[in-house]
Formats: structure tokens, sequence, C-alpha cells
């Protein structure tokens, strides 16, 4: 059952992602996004990550594909010509990104720990992974991340006000 | 199921995104590749904390959800930004600041 779930979730998930970098019109690719997300947070509720899976749909899911659709209505769905980057990358880029498949699966199949084998550690709590338990870590052990997390989002949305605002005539001092 | 199976699979999305980042050249596109890619390191991270029966690799993804979401908005502000300049959406294009 368990496996059933994880390869619906995988095939999912990769398929989304083909058809982000496969697609031509941005906006198909951003629903294509959206496709693979849901199906990533079926994958993190196998990992007993509740909390994140939730998280993930309406973070992510929700509000900054949001964003994306908006930008890619406003900007316009601009067909671009298929793979028409410079010659060297259109042959180099997946070459690269072939080879490094290949060595982190080498690198994690050949790896000598035997824990990766497993299901994991039978020795989760019932709680494993609900908000409950990762509010607490997060307020108790992690508070200057937190902090700093949230400061960092207060500073990227003025660079985004700043960036994309409309330049207004600059009024007068009397 | 066992863990290798989520660490091949975050491998697999992380090269898929490595692909478009190299190969697309709309900037809305490479942002989406972006967060493919920051999505297979959430998927390892989190097949991690499964295994070692450890929360805290749970609060790291939750963190890097919020600097992708960072990323995100300035990312889309730059696009926008172009956009308005009347520059091409391209980024071979984009290429003043090389030295």
């Amino acid at each position: 059952m368990v496996e059933l779930a994880f390869f619906v979730g995988a095939f999912g998930a990769v398929g989304g992602a083909v058809a982000v970098v496969a697609l031509r019109n941005p906006f198909y690719s951003v629903l294509a996004l959206v496709v693979h997300l849901v199906f990533l947070a079926g994958i993190f509720l196998l990992l007993r990550a509740q909390f994140l899976a939730a998280a993930q749909i309406v973070v992510y899911a929700g509000a900054v594909m949001v964003i994306y659709v908006f930008v890619a209505a406003y900007v316009g769905g601009i067909e671009e010509p298929m793979f028409d980057s410079s010659p060297q990358l259109r042959i180099i880029g997946p070459i690269l990104a072939v080879a490094l498949f290949i060595e982190i699966s080498i690198a994690v199949l050949g790896s000598s720990l035997t824990a990766l084998g497993t299901e994991g550690t039978d020795k989760i709590g019932a709680g494993f992974g609900t908000p409950e338990a990762v509010g607490k870590l997060m307020l108790e052990d992690f508070l200057i991340a937190f902090e700093a997390a949230s400061i960092l989002l207060l500073v990227a949305a003025v660079a985004a006000i700043i960036l994309a605002g409309r330049k207004r005539p600059e009024k007068k001092v009397t | 199921m066992a863990i290798e199976w989520y660490l091949v699979l975050s491998a697999l999305l992380f090269s898929i995104g490595f692909i478009g980042v190299l190969v697309r050249r709309n900037p809305v596109v490479i942002l989406l590749c972006l967060e493919l890619m920051l999505g297979a390191g959430a998927l390892a991270m989190l097949a991690f904390s499964r295994m070692l029966g450890d929360q805290d690799g749970q609060v790291m993804v939750l963190i890097v959800l919020v600097v992708a979401a960072c990323e995100v908005v300035v990312g889309l502000g730059l696009v926008v930004a172009m956009f308005r300049r009347r520059l091409p959406l391209d980024v071979d294009d984009m290429k003043e600041l090389k030295g």
C-alpha cells in the first residue's frame, strides 16, 4: 500500500517536473508546477511530515503560485522557441544533469550507511511531524532561525515593492 | 519503503530542475525550475528526518520554504521591473553586467 502511494506520488511529481521544463508557455509551466507540488505533498505525508505537507499546499500551491500566475499573465504568455538557448548549453545542460543524477544515485545506493535501506527508525512517537511538535521545536530550539526568517520575509516584501513599484514623480519640498 | 527510494527520487527531481535552469531562457520558468530544485532538497531532508526519527529536519524544511518564498518575491519583482523597462524577457540578453 505504501509502495503504491509512493509510486503514484513519484510518477506525478516527476511528470509535473518534466512538464514544467518542457512546456513552452510559462503559464502552463506554472500550472504544471502546481500539479508537481500537490504530488510532492503526498510524498511528504508518507514521510510523516503532516504539517509540512499542509504548509506546502497552502503556502506554495495556494499563495506563491498565485503570484506566479499573476506575473505570467501580466508579462504575457511568451511562446519561446523550444530549447533555443545558446547551442553549447542546449547540448551540455542535459548531459551535465544526467551525469549529476547518476552521480547522486551512485552516492546514495553505494553508500555504506546501512540505515538507508531500512524503513527508517521505529522509534518515532505519535506526534512526529504534527503542527504541535514542529511548532514547539521552532519556538524553543530554533527561535533565532524563526525570527531571522520573519525579518527576511519583511526585507523581501520591501524589496519587491521597491523593484516592481511604479516610480512616482518626486514632490518638491517647500 | 526504503529511504533510498526517496533519495533517488529527490536526485531525479533535482536533475530535472537543473536541466530547466540551464536550458530555458524565460526568467519566470527559471524561477519555477529553482522551485523544483528546492523541493527536491526538501524531500531529501524529510527522508533523512524520517530515517533518524529527528524532527529538526522538518524545521529546516520550513525555513527553506520561507527562503523560497522570499526568492520568488524578489525574482518576480525583477521580472516585472524588466517588463516595465521594455527589456526582453530573456536571460541570454541580460548580460550588461558581464565583465
